[in-house]
C-alpha cells in the first residue's frame, strides 16, 4: 500500500475492485465506514454482488478478466470531460515526455505494440526523444502528437462505452455512474482511493490491471495525498514483510535485484543495476543501490569476507530465466529437483493446477514440510488417487510454533512493522521456525566442515550472530532482537560521516553503533544492513516496531508513534506529490506535509526538496516523475485489453489480438508438460462453458491450512461450494444445496451448489455468459471419508471437498508470473452425471 | 467506582504518567476482572491471518492461553476482531496441533514419530547430498553462477520478519535460486 488502513477514512470516493474487504479484510471496513460517515461515496466493481458491494453506494458487475477495458473507459471519460488535475499531470508525471516517433499503438499495429518478435517485445521504439545533452524532450503544453499525453488520449479513444460495455458486460449506465463518481476526485481538494487484491493480480494481464488504475490515480492527482493512493490489500499477515525480505527468486531484501550470471563482479552488478539520469532536478534515489548492496553483503558475511568475495558467493540467475512458482512445479514434475522445502505453505492446495503440484511432489527424493497442522502437502503421498507404495519421496513434517508462541515482528499492508510477544510455549516439541532454520544451518555447516564438499564457503562463512554463543560457537536460542538489529544495520568500523541531509554537518559513529537511517549507509563496506528499507527501525532509539503510543498528532490519522513503518516511518509514500510546485498542499484540510517557513513538517516528507528547488517528487523513478507511459513492463507501455487465456468469447472486441501476446503457454511443445491443458483458447469449448473465479470467505484463510482445524470456523463454513446465478441453476436444473461437480480441463472438485442472486448472467456481444465462483479454502485432509491410521489427527469438525486449485491453469502474467486463477473455464454437472 | 478493567488500567497509567512515574504496561498483570482472565498475564500479539494487522490481547495463566480478545489500544482495530481474528484462541489451544516431528520413509504407508535430532541430521544429509550433486559453478555460457539447482523452497508469509530474513540468508547461502512464496500466487 502507498497509504495505510486508517487513512481510508480520509477518502472522498473509494473504489473497491478486485477485492472484497468486507469479507476478507473485515476490520478495514471500520475505516471505509468512517469515510462514508463523513460523506464519502463507496463504489464496488466485481463479477459478484459481494458483501462489499452490499455496503456500496454504486455497484457495477463486470465479467472476470475485463478490468482494463472497464478502467480504460474511465481514462477516456476523464480525458473527454477534462476532469484531470492538470497541474499535477504536467509537473509530476511523464505526460509531457516525447516518445520515439517510430513507436506504434495497438490500434495501428494489429492489436499489439511495436516491436513484437516471436512472442517477445523488442522495446527499442518504447523510448523517449532526447536532446544533445541526453535530457528527455518535453512538451509542457501536452499538445505534441508524440507526447505521452497525446498517445494516451489516442490509445484510449478506442475504449468507448459501446465497446467497453460489450466486453465487460457492464451496462453503459453502470459504467458512466462509476466513471462520474470516481472522476469527481480530479479536483485538487478531493481524494479518491482504490483498493484491490488478487482479483487484479491473478490474471494474464495482472500488472496492467493495476497500471491502468495507477494512470487514473495520476490523472486525478490522487497519488501521495491523504485518502488517495493505490492499496494492495494483502492476503497474509506478513506477505508484505516476506516480500520486503526477498523470499522471491528475483529480489534480495529491500527490492535489490538478484545478481544475474552476466554480472560477474560487484562492480558490474552496480553498474548495471544503478539507474542514472540526465534530468537536472531529479534525485534518482536508486543511485544509492551500491550502498544498499554492500550493506546487505556485509550483513550476510560480515567484515571478514571481502565485498567482492561475498558477491561471488551469492547464487546468480541466468539472464532472462524464470525461476518462479509455476517454473518450480513444472521443473519438479520433470524430475529437476531432488529436494524441496514447503515451509509454512501448502502448495498441494494453493498452487495453480494442484493436480500437477501433487504429482510433482512424488518426483522428489525428499520433502521438508513445516507447519502447525497436518496438511495436504506434507501428506500428499496418501492423498486422493495416490498409492503410497509407489511414491519414493521421503517426507519430514516438522511442527513449528504459532504466532503467540514466539516473539518478533510482522509488517501489515500499510507497511507498519508491529512487534508481537510470546504468550506461551509451543505445544509438545514444536519450536519456532527460526530455531528450525538455525538448527538446520548448523547441521549442514557441520557436515561441510567435517566432510568437505562442493564450494562450502558461501554457507560456512555466513554470520549467525543471533544470540549469545556457547563454547561450541553456536547460539543457544534464536534472539529475534539480534536479528532485527542486524536487519537495521551497524557501523563495522569507526566513521565520521557528513549528514546526508545537511552539508557541513559531520557525525561520528563508533564500530558497533546502529545505523540511524538508510541515508547513512555506505558503499565501502563500513556499514551493514540486512534490509535497507528497514534501516531506522531498530537504531539508537531502540525497537520502534514495539511502540504503542496511540495518540494521533497529525489530524489525518497517521499515528506516527504506533509501531514503525518503512521507509523511515513515512506513513504515506510519495507525499511530496501532495504539495504543488510552490510547496503548497493541494488540500489544506488534509495536508500530509507542509513547509513551516524553515522545514517540512507533518508526515516524514518524501522526495520533496526545499520550496523552489524544482525537484520532482517521485524519487524512486530515475526521471523523478510518475510513469503514465511505462516502458519497463514486458507487455506494453500502456495497458491494453486482452482476453483471459481461457475465455468464453471467440474474439477480442477491441482488436485482432485475442490474448496477451507475450504470455508463456505451458501447453506448447517443449515448454510445459503432458498435464498442462487449457480449454477454449483458440475458440470457445462447449465442454467448459462457464467463466469461473476463485475467492475467499471470512471464516477461512488461504487453503484453510489453519482454519479448517479450528472447529468454530469449520463449523461456520464446512463445505466446498460453487456459487451460481438463479438463471444458470434454472437452465441446468440445479437446486440450491444440491451436490454438484465442477470440472475444468485439468481436474474436478465436488461442491454444494449455492444458488444466489449475487451472480447475474452477462450479455457479452450477442451471447449470454454465465460466471460461477468457488472458494479455495478446502482440502481433503480435514474430511471425514478419507482413510485414517492410528495416530492421525482428526479435525474436531470435518470439512468437505478438496482444493479449488485442482481446476486452475498453469499460466501466468508475463511480468510477475502470478497464475491466472481469477478467470478460467469450467463446467458444472450434477453429481454422478458425466 | 464502576470501571472496566481496561478503563482502570488506562486511568492508572495516565495518573502515574502525570506523576512522572514510568510504568511498563506490557506484559501487565490484570486484577480487576473477576472472570476467566483473573490473575492472567497479558501479552499483545498481531493477528496471523489477513494483513490488516489487528492487535490482540492474549491472556495466559499457568502457561496456558485462557483467552484472546481484540486490543482496544490499537489504533487500527480499536478492540474489534473478525471471525478469524476472534478465533485465535483455538489455534493456540488445539489438540490437533503437530507436536512431534513426523517422518515418512520412501514407499511407506504411514507416518512415524521421530526425534528432532534424528530428523534434522537426516535432512541435513539430504540437503548436502542434493546440493553437492546439483551445485553449478558456471552455466552453459561459462558465466560464474555458484548455484544449487536441485533444491527449491516455497514459504513463508506466515513467518516473522526476522525469520524471513534468516531463512533467505540460509537458502541463498546454500546457493538456492528457486526461492518463492505466497506473494507469487
Amino acid at each position: 500500500m502507498t497509504n495505510h488502513w486508517i487513512d481510508f477514512a480520509n477518502s472522498d470516493v473509494i473504489l473497491i475492485m478486485g477485492c472484497n474487504p468486507a469479507a476478507n479484510h473485515p476490520i478495514s471496513f471500520k475505516w471505509i465506514q468512517k469515510a462514508m460517515d463523513k460523506g464519502a461515496k463507496l463504489i464496488c466493481v466485481d463479477p459478484r454482488f459481494t458483501q462489499s458491494a452490499e455496503r456500496a453506494h454504486v455497484y457495477a458487475p463486470l465479467r472476470s478478466g475485463t478490468d482494463i477495458a472497464f478502467l480504460g473507459g474511465m481514462i477516456k471519460y476523464i480525458l473527454d470531460n477534462n476532469l484531470m488535475q492538470e497541474d499535477y499531470v504536467k509537473n509530476y508525471t511523464n505526460a509531457s515526455f516525447l516518445v520515439n516517433p517510430a513507436f506504434k499503438l495497438p490500434a495501428d499495429n494489429n492489436g499489439v505494440f511495436s516491436g513484437l518478435v516471436d512472442g517477445k517485445y523488442d522495446k527499442a521504439t518504447w523510448s523517449y526523444q532526447k536532446g544533445a545533452d541526453e535530457v528527455i524532450l518535453k512538451d509542457p503544453t501536452l499538445s505534441n502528437p508524440n507526447c505521452v499525453f497525446q498517445l494516451l488520449k489516442k490509445h484510449y479513444s478506442r475504449y468507448n462505452l459501446d465497446v467497453v460495455s460489450k466486453i465487460t458486460g457492464t451496462s453503459k449506465e453502470g459504467l458512466l455512474e462509476v466513471y462520474k463518481a470516481f472522476a469527481s476526485t480530479g479536483k485538487s481538494d478531493k481524494a479518491g482511493n482504490i483498493l484491490y487484491a488478487m482479483g487484479w493480480t491473478q490474471h494474464t494481464t495482472g500488472v496492467q490491471n493495476i497500471r491502468t488504475m495507477c494512470i487514473i490515480q495520476l490523472l486525478l492527482g490522487n497519488m501521495g495525498i491523504a485518502g488517495g493512493g493505490v492499496q494492495a490489500l494483502r492476503g497474509e499477515s506478513n506477505v508484505q514483510g516476506s516480500t520486503d525480505y526477498g523470499l522471491l527468486f528475483h529480489i534480495l531484501p529491500g527490492y535489490l535485484k538478484t545478481p544475474a550470471a552476466s554480472l560477474s563482479t560487484l562492480q558490474a552488478y552496480n553498474e548495471k543495476n544503478t539507474p542514472t539520469t540526465k534530468e537536472p532536478n531529479s534525485l534518482n534515489w536508486w543511485k544509492n543501490t551500491p550502498k544498499y548492496m554492500a550493506s546487505y553483503i556485509r550483513s550476510v558475511y560480515g567484515a571478514n569476507v571481502t565485498l567482492d568475495d561475498g558477491y561471488n558467493y551469492m547464487p546468480k540467475l541466468d539472464d532472462g530465466a524464470n525461476y518462479s512458482w509455476l517454473a518450480i512445479f513444472d521443473n519438479m514434475y520433470k524430475n529437476k529437483f531432488t529436494g524441496f522445502f514447503a515451509w509454512g505453505m501448502n502448495p498441494a492446495c494453493s498452487g495453480a493446477h494442484s493436480n500437477k503440484v501433487r504429482q510433482a511432489l512424488g518426483k522428489l527424493d525428499w520433502l521438508v514440510n513445516v507447519n502447525l497442522f497436518d496438511n495436504e502437502t506434507g501428506s500428499f503421498w496418501r492423498g486422493p488417487g495416490m498409492d503410497p507404495k509407489k511414491i519414493k519421496t521421503e517426507v519430514f513434517m516438522l511442527p513449528c510454533a504459532s504466532s503467540v508462541e514466539k516473539e518478533g515482528s510482522i509488517s501489515n499492508s500499510g507497511r507498519w512493522m508491529q512487534w508481537r510477544y510470546k504468550a506461551v510455549d509451543p505445544p509438545g516439541e514444536a519450536i519456532p521456525d527460526a530455531e528450525i532454520i538455525t538448527e538446520l544451518f548448523y547441521k549442514v555447516k557441520e557436515l561441510y566442515v567435517k566432510e568437505g564438499g562442493t564450494f562450502p564457503e558461501p554457507l560456512t562463512k555466513l554470520t549467525w550472530n543471533y544470540g549469545p554463543k556457547g563454547a561450541d560457537g553456536k547460539i543457544r536460542t534464536f534472539d529475534p532482537h539480534a536479528a532485527a538489529k542486524e536487519i537495521n544495520g551497524f557501523f563495522l568500523e569507526d566513521r565520521k560521516i557528513e549528514n546526508p541531509a545537511k552539508k557541513g554537518d559531520f557525525k561520528e559513529f563508533k564500530k558497533g553503533d546502529p545505523v540511524p537511517a538508510f541515508a547513512w549507509l555506505q558503499d565501502d563496506g563500513s556499514t551493514s544492513s540486512g534490509c535497507w528499507i528497514y534501516c531506522n527501525s531498530y537504531a539508537d532509539k531502540g525497537n520502534l516496531a514495539a511502540r504503542r503510543n496511540n495518540k494521533d498528532n497529525s489530524n489525518i490519522g497517521l499515528y506516527s508513534e504506533w509501531s514503525w513503518c518503512w521507509p523511515v516511518n513515512r506513513r504515506i509514500i510519495y507525499n511530496g506529490a501532495s504539495v504543488d510546485i510552490d510547496a503548497k498542499p493541494y488540500d489544506i484540510k488534509r495536508a500530509v506535509i507542509w513547509w513551516n517557513g524553515e522545514k517540512w513538517v507533518g508526515d516524514v516528507p518524501d522526495g520533496v526538496g526545499d520550496p523552489g528547488s524544482g525537484r520532482p517528487p517521485f524519487i524512486m523513478k530515475p526521471d523523478g516523475v510518475a510513469s503514465i507511459f511505462g516502458p519497463g513492463l514486458a507487455d506494453g507501455p500502456f495497458p491494453e485489453h486482452y482476453e483471459p487465456l481461457e475465455c468464453p468469447v471467440e474474439k477480442n472486441f477491441m482488436s485482432p489480438q485475442k490474448n496477451n501476446p507475450v504470455i508463456k503457454r505451458y501447453d506448447k511443445k517443449g515448454v510445459g508438460s503432458d498435464l498442462d491443458k487449457y480449454s477454449g483458447v483458440e475458440s470457445c469449448d462447449p465442454r467448459f462453458p462457464f467463466v469461473c473465479s476463485t475467492y475467499r470467505v471470512s471464516e477461512h484463510w488461504q487453503t484453510g491450512v489453519l482454519t479448517r482445524w479450528c472447529p468454530w470456523l469449520a463449523e461456520m463454513q464446512p463445505d466446498m461450494f460453487v456459487e451460481m446465478s438463479k438463471e444458470l441453476a434454472d437452465e441446468r436444473g440445479f437446486k440450491n444445496g444440491e451436490r454438484v461437480v465442477v470440472k475444468s480441463a485439468r481436474g474436478e472438485v465436488e461442491a454444494v451448489a449455492i444458488v444466489t442472486p449475487r451472480f447475474k448472467p452477462f450479455k457479452i456481444g450477442d451471447t449470454v455468459i454465465h460466471e460461477v465462483g468457488i472458494p479455495w479454502h478446502f482440502g481433503w485432509i480435514t474430511t471425514e471419508d478419507r482413510e485414517y491410521k492410528e495416530g492421525d489427527k482428526r479435525a474436531e469438525v470435518y470439512t468437505r471437498g478438496d482444493a479449488a486449485n485442482l481446476l486452475t491453469p498453469t499460466i501466468g502474467d508475463p511480468n510477475t508470473h502470478i497464475p491466472e486463477s481469477k478467470a478460467f473455464m469450467v463446467n458444472v454437472t450434477k453429481k454422478g452425471v458425466k | 467506582m464502576d470501571v472496566s478493567r481496561r478503563g482502570f488500567l488506562k486511568i492508572s497509567g495516565a495518573t502515574l504518567a502525570a506523576g512522572g512515574i514510568g510504568i511498563n504496561l506490557k506484559p501487565v498483570e490484570a486484577y480487576a476482572q473477576p472472570l476467566k482472565i483473573m490473575h492472567a498475564k497479558e501479552t499483545t500479539t498481531i493477528c496471523p491471518y489477513c494483513s490488516v494487522g489487528c492487535s490482540i490481547i492474549v491472556s495466559t495463566r499457568n502457561g496456558k492461553v485462557v483467552n484472546t480478545e481484540g486490543d482496544p489500544d490499537s489504533p487500527i482495530n480499536r478492540g474489534a476482531l473478525c471471525t478469524k481474528g476472534g478465533s485465535i484462541y483455538q489455534m493456540a489451544v488445539n489438540e490437533n496441533r503437530l507436536q512431534k516431528p513426523l517422518y515418512r520413509a520412501p514407499y511407506a504407508t504411514e507416518w512415524k514419530e521421530v526425534d528432532w535430532e534424528w530428523a534434522l541430521e537426516k535432512i541435513a544429509e539430504n540437503v548436502k547430498k542434493s546440493r553437492d550433486k546439483s551445485f553449478k559453478t558456471t552455466n552453459d555460457k561459462g558465466e560464474v553462477v555458484n548455484r544449487t539447482e536441485g533444491i527449491a523452497s516455497v514459504g513463508s508469509a506466515a513467518m516473522d520478519n526476522e525469520e524471513c530474513y534468516v531463512y533467505q540468508k540460509f537458502l541463498r547461502g546454500l546457493g538456492l535460486v528457486y526461492i518463492e512464496h505466497q506473494a507469487r500466487i
